[in-house]
């Protein structure tokens, strides 16, 4: 079962005082998450992420279409039990101590009385805000903030979890500490669905990523298969600083870095430039396919037109 | 569906106390401990009823300010500052949030009136030195404050469904006014003919009639009041809380949260 089918949700909105005109935040959109993944939703600022999350949460109503997680139709209230959700830039009742937050949103989600405080320390130990569990969120710093967001999020025991740009606002360790937690989500099981434009995120993290532009679906795709992408180069490496003349002549460009140099060329010039380093007896060290990141593929995705991303990148599913 | 009411509603109270909002008592038991001291100096055979009116007048009007200025940041707040989102994302539905919401206002309000009610009965004691029969009936008086305070929360919780807080504020105060009025606005209505008539009259029976739930002269000049007066306040206060409660519930479940 998925856990997650958009069924062409889209949204327009009307802007405007006077004269309204309509402004759409979100092209039809139709996209299968699977259960068990974790599955990055990639966009710049501005793309439609955000809009997307908020209608899976009913928190704005879409213009047309609809959605079913984890089987159910998604505007059925109890099927949020089922469900975490960090908001992006994450803010709590700041009244509240960090422990009688999660312990009200326990109550709201339906947490037993007698499993709560014992949820509600598991979750706080988890992301790191067991001693000053007794400080009111007011005193919180935008990182603590952002930990106890992933606390509610996941203090009912969720099998699907959305976060919308969940290391926002983190030091590097605790970025390191989030892609960790959800690392350990997905092997407890459960679904992750998260919204970054932080890509060496999504390439640590996901098993798929969909990238969305101007509230328009670019691609979706296996990491592995994007990032596996060979771009028609290959990249040698050698013992030295040496360089053949040959290499040159074969296109390679050449970088010296220390005692190494790494020269990138075109693909049907391997056997040539090895057959070249025979001849001068240097010593080879790697011979490596170039493979695409995930941020080439992310800026080709942006650039091209809507209609060539589409023919170019797979479906949606 | 009941014990999320009572969840929301709770978290709204503890939000008031811990906004400082019971302080307003101290302010309340200053105001009232000076004025017995000093109606208990100059007045003679009335400070009875000067206690009364002073008192029971305090108590409505520290509770429609406290009603108001609480009751507008109710739902607008909770968007501006995006606390709702991980409520709503929750099983808890729209209507189940307005009316927990206004439950926890009411409750604060109901608290409030309570220990400011406290206070009316021992200015009370000081100036008559004892109580009397009628006195029991400042307990009516208090009772249709109250009614009139969750007419009030309704109010301002409807204008903050769709309003900002400050237009949301002018709003609800503006009804309180009108609504003070409102047999005054039903006698101009028969005084006046044609259209005029029918504007006038449809206004006095849409505006809250606070007029009727306004009994604090006849209390503190100890007149006698019927159950029957009890029963129609008591229904038309739910009646028209429920309403303005609906009218919020309607506007509350088709808004986006951008």
């Amino acid at each position: 079962m998925a856990a997650i089918e958009i069924l062409g949700l889209e949204k327009t909105y009307m802007v405007g005082f006077w004269r309204k005109r309509p402004k759409r935040a979100l092209q039809p959109l139709h996209l299968t998450v699977e259960e068990g993944e974790i599955f990055g939703f990639l966009g710049p600022n501005g793309a439609g992420k955000t809009t997307t999350l908020k209608m899976l949460m009913g928190l704005v109503f879409p213009t047309a279409g609809t959605a079913r997680i984890l089987g159910h139709e998604w505007t059925d209230p109890e099927i949020k039990a089922q469900i975490g959700f960090l908001p992006e830039q994450p803010y709590f009742y700041d009244y509240l101590t960090a422990h009688e937050l999660l312990d009200y949103y326990g109550q709201l989600s339906g947490v037993p009385a007698k499993d709560r405080n014992r949820r509600v320390e598991e979750v706080l130990r988890r992301v790191g805000l067991t001693d000053i569990r007794g400080l009111q969120l007011r005193k919180f710093s935008k990182g603590m903030l952002q930990r106890a967001g992933i606390a509610q999020a996941i203090l009912h025991n969720p099998k699907l979890v959305f976060f919308d740009e969940p290391m926002s606002g983190l030091d590097p360790l605790g970025r390191r500490e989030v892609r960790d937690l959800m690392e350990q989500l997905k092997q407890e099981g459960k679904t992750v669905f998260f919204s970054t434009h932080i890509l060496s995120d999504a390439e640590a993290l996901c098993d798929r990523v969909a990238i969305i532009h101007k509230g328009e679906l670019r691609g979706v795709g296996a990491v592995e298969d994007l990032t596996s992408t060979v771009q028609g180069k290959v990249e040698v490496i050698w013992q030295g600083t040496q360089i053949p003349a040959s290499m040159k002549l074969l296109g390679a460009e050449c970088h010296v870095t220390g005692d190494t140099v790494r020269a990138v060329l075109p693909e049907n010039q391997q056997d040539a430039a090895i057959d070249a380093l025979r001849r001068e007896r240097i010593r080879l060290i790697a011979i490596t396919p170039l493979r695409t990141s995930l941020e080439a593929y992310f800026v080709e995705k942006l650039q091209q037109s809507p209609t060539t991303a589409g023919k170019t990148w797979g479906t949606a599913v | 569906m009941i014990p999320r009411m009572v969840h929301i509603a709770s978290n709204t109270f503890r939000e008031a106390v811990r906004d400082r909002v019971l302080y307003n008592l101290i302010a309340f038991a200053l105001l009232l401990s000076g004025a017995a001291i000093f109606v208990g100096q100059i007045s003679i055979e009335i400070e009875r009823l000067v206690v009364i009116n002073l008192g029971l007048t305090a108590v409505s009007l520290f509770g429609v300010v406290i009603a108001i200025f609480i009751g507008i940041g109710l739902v607008s707040k909770e968007i501006e500052k995006r606390t709702l989102y991980t409520v709503l994302s929750r099983p808890v539905r729209r209507w189940e949030f307005i009316v927990g919401k206004f439950l926890g206002l009411a409750g604060t309000l109901a608290v409030n009136t309570f220990f400011m009610a406290i206070g009316v009965f021992g200015a009370l004691l000081y100036v008559s030195h004892k109580f009397s029969k009628p006195d029991a009936l400042i307990l009516v008086a208090l009772y249709f404050i109250v009614l009139e305070f969750l007419i009030i929360c309704s109010l301002a919780l409807l204008f903050s469904s769709f309003s900002s807080p400050l237009l949301s504020a002018v709003f609800a105060f503006l009804l309180f006014v009108i609504g003070s009025f409102s047999d005054d606005l039903r006698g101009f209505a028969t005084l006046t003919h044609g259209i005029t008539r029918w504007f006038a009259t449809a206004a006095a029976y849409l505006v809250p009639n606070f007029s009727a739930l306004n009994v604090i002269s006849a209390v503190a000049h100890q007149q006698p009041m019927g159950s029957h007066l009890i029963l129609q306040n008591t229904l038309y206060a739910l009646f028209y809380t429920a309403m303005a409660l609906s009218g919020a519930v309607l506007i509350f479940e088709r808004r986006n949260l951008k």
